[in-house]
């Protein structure tokens, strides 16, 4: 019985010592020189590696923030390619400095499973595919019609619900395969598709004519994509949250990867405080007072790093949507620094 | 006693030497014998050509006809007419091979792979000269050559390369070859400790063998991966590589233990006393006359292990290390290519590098088998 309660008691030293050394995560990024940035392993637009072996995409780019504000370099981010069923165990066991791998903020993984979600920097959600010569322009025009969906998933049960609560009939044409159904779409098996949005124009780009299909502008669920960090660290957590907010902020202010040495010298006040002319906000977060310009100046701003990765710039071609700035109609919305 | 030669009924001259007959000589003869055999033979005859006239068109069509040869990018390889689109492989290429390993420091990994596949036929050509030089060489000198050329040396010059950027068909070698070259030694020595007097060594390699065996190689992997930072202090932790070659390795070794087991038990024992009448030792007597028995016994088992092992080395990508199939997984999500036949193209690469290196493997051992065993083969 002895034995057991020691047993007991040096796993509890154990795990109380792994709890007490991610506290500092800030101080660990800095003496290892690098950041540890879970990625997903493969997934347009998000995070996937091109030709060279280059990671690209808005999530990588979030991680190549998050470096440059720390360690004044954004190549100094070590991407670790995580799957959907290891990458919470990754992050909680503190081989991941940051999460950003299109994980869905919700209340269980922030509650059960010790996470906090730092900020939403895509906003998902279910949304329809259709071909253009259906002359569809509203899920609400879908009455009776067939929909590929993969099985087992929230969206088969959010495409019920939705085709419940607004009095039509569907027919469903399930597979268990992503790949399956984008082949029964493509090959005419159903009239409309149905995923997460971002998925959707992932998806559109295997199809044999890209070009006509569209997208239908509702958005029947909620998948809000965020980066997450382990809790118990608020400092990291600040330095993960603002990163998000500093890109924001720069888009509404107009300052821009190629603009922002110009306006170092500019007179606006909300611009001098985020570049660190005026203050030095930096210090609380244990940073500098310039890492708001490290990071526009590595990756630009928000809506910068949007459109080259999902947006009009890219193979994507993701409209804006819910993810523009509050004052144009989206609901991408951040604090002020000051 | 009459003359031979006066009666009527001797033959004076030899009988002409007939032709066989048609039905056992000749291309007719090879067919009877080899296709035609008998009427099981001959209906499983007609349903092979049967499948091979209806699978093969469609499939050199795909392949090679239809097939995209030279493309800047996915556009020419959309359209559902077209078969294999080979420029995105040919594109691709680089990435398959080596990951994200930065490109100018490329040649590192090529000489790395050039002279090791070179110590490789040294060792397994059956007349090479000096082959304990180059076995020293491939054990002792090239895992040290190999490492400081991968990961680098600052000081001769080579800069350091992290390990998250490996990837590609060099990490699937590299994998494999590590499991191969650690578990052959290591399945030896469990073997002879689960046969071993001792009690302490027999009950540890039993349960070294029979926990490994008991648990998918995911899990392990898995455990590496991911479990064992939460144990260790933030320092201590290894390399992400290091893990999952651990791993790979130990689990190896444990399915060789028992490989190697099967043919020390189906050594006479006139063997063991023989070798111990003469005088030898322990050591001498397993390495001098045993265990070339024993292994030379289980060849085909040893190289199942083998090629067991080097398919199971894609579940590395599972903890995130970027081999083979993971980079061919990733490259055909790659909005400049991605399309409908590019997934296809991509796994018909990956089917054929792991058919070439497993049935290459298995022609080897087979022709280890065959001029090893020239005592018991009639």
């Amino acid at each position: 019985m002895k034995r057991i309660s020691i047993a007991i008691a040096a796993g509890a030293i154990l795990a109380f010592g792994a709890t007490a050394a991610s506290a500092g995560t800030l101080d660990q990024v800095k003496q290892r020189g690098s950041l540890a940035c879970g990625s997903n392993s493969g997934l347009t637009g998000f995070g996937i590696p091109d030709d060279k072996g280059q990671w690209t995409g808005l999530d990588v780019d979030f991680c190549r923030a998050v470096a440059a504000a720390v360690l004044n370099d954004p190549t100094k981010v070590k991407f670790i390619p995580l799957t959907a069923k290891d990458r919470f165990t990754a992050l909680q066991s503190g081989e991941v400095d940051v999460l950003a791998r299109n994980g869905t903020w919700t209340l269980s993984r922030e509650a059960d499973l010790g996470l906090l979600f730092a900020a939403v920097n895509y906003y998902d959600g279910q949304g329809f595919m259709v071909r253009k010569k259906l002359n569809v322009n509203s899920a609400l025009e879908l009455n009776g019609a067939s929909i590929c969906v993969q099985q087992g998933t929230t969206t088969e049960l959010n495409l019920a619900d939705y085709f419940r609560s607004n009095n039509m009939k569907y027919e469903g044409v399930v597979f268990a395969n992503v790949d399956d159904v984008i082949k029964a779409y493509d090959t005419s098996r159903c009239d409309a598709f149905t995923t997460d949005v971002s998925q959707l124009y992932g998806e559109r780009i295997k199809l044999v004519n890209p070009d006509e299909h569209v997208v239908l502008p509702e958005v029947i669920s909620k998948e809000p994509l965020g980066p997450a960090v382990r809790q118990g660290d608020d400092q990291w957590f600040d330095i993960v949250k603002w990163t998000h907010f500093a890109m924001i902020n720069a888009e509404e202010l107009g300052v821009t990867k190629a603009n922002v040495d110009d306006k170092l010298k500019s007179d606006d006040p909300s611009i001098r405080r985020l570049l660190g002319v005026e203050g030095d906000f930096g210090k609380g977060m244990g940073l500098t007072k310039d890492w708001a310009y490290h990071i526009i100046k590595a990756v630009g701003n928000y809506g910068e790093a949007f459109e080259r990765n999902v947006g009009e710039g890219s193979k994507l071609k993701i409209k804006r949507g819910l993810n523009n700035l509050w004052s144009k109609g989206g609901i991408q919305y951040a604090a002020p620094v000051r | 006693m009459a003359d031979a030669r006066s009666v009527a009924y001797v033959r004076t001259q030899a009988a002409p030497v007939l032709p066989p007959p048609a039905l056992s000589d000749g291309a007719l003869g090879w067919l009877r014998a080899n296709l035609f055999s008998g009427p099981f033979s001959a209906i499983f005859t007609v349903l092979a050509v049967a499948f091979i006239a209806w699978v093969a068109p469609g499939l050199i069509r795909y392949l090679f006809i239809d097939a995209v040869w030279t493309a800047n990018d996915g556009a020419s390889c959309r359209s559902p007419e077209v078969g294999a689109c080979w420029a995105y492989i040919g594109q691709k290429l680089p990435f398959f091979m080596y990951g994200s390993y930065p490109r100018e420091w490329v040649w590192r990994v090529n000489m790395t792979l050039v002279v090791g596949a070179a110590l490789i036929v040294w060792l397994l050509a059956p007349k090479a000269p000096a082959k304990q030089i180059g076995a020293f060489l491939f054990f002792v000198v090239y895992p040290l050559l190999g490492f400081i050329l991968l990961s680098g040396w600052e000081k001769i010059g080579l800069p350091k390369i992290d390990t998250d950027v490996w990837g590609g068909v060099f990490v699937s070698l590299l994998v494999s070859a590590v499991g191969i070259v650690v578990s052959l030694p290591g399945g030896v020595l469990l073997a002879m400790g689960r046969r071993s007097t001792l009690p302490v060594v027999r009950i540890a390699s039993v349960i070294f063998i029979e926990f490994v065996r008991g648990v998918p190689l995911i899990t392990v992997l898995f455990m590496a991966n991911f479990m064992l930072p939460l144990f260790l202090p933030e320092n201590w932790t290894p390399d992400r590589l290091l893990r999952p070659l651990v791993g790979v390795s130990l689990f190896a070794s444990a399915y060789m233990a028992e490989v190697v087991r099967g043919g020390l038990q189906a050594m006479p024992k006139g063997q063991f006393e023989g070798a111990m009448a003469l005088g030898l030792g322990y050591g001498r007597l397993m390495r001098l006359v045993v265990l070339p028995q024993a292994l030379t016994k289980v060849i085909p088992g040893i190289v199942n292990t083998f090629i067991g092992l080097f398919k199971d080395t894609t579940l590395v990508a599972v903890v995130g290390i970027y081999d083979f199939l993971r980079a061919v997984d990733t490259a055909r999500l790659d909005p400049v290519w991605a399309g409908p036949n590019i997934s296809t193209t991509g796994y018909i690469f990956a089917a054929l590098f792991y058919f070439i290196f497993c049935f290459g493997m298995s022609r080897y051992s087979q022709y280890m088998e065959r001029s090893l065993a020239k005592d018991r083969l009639r």
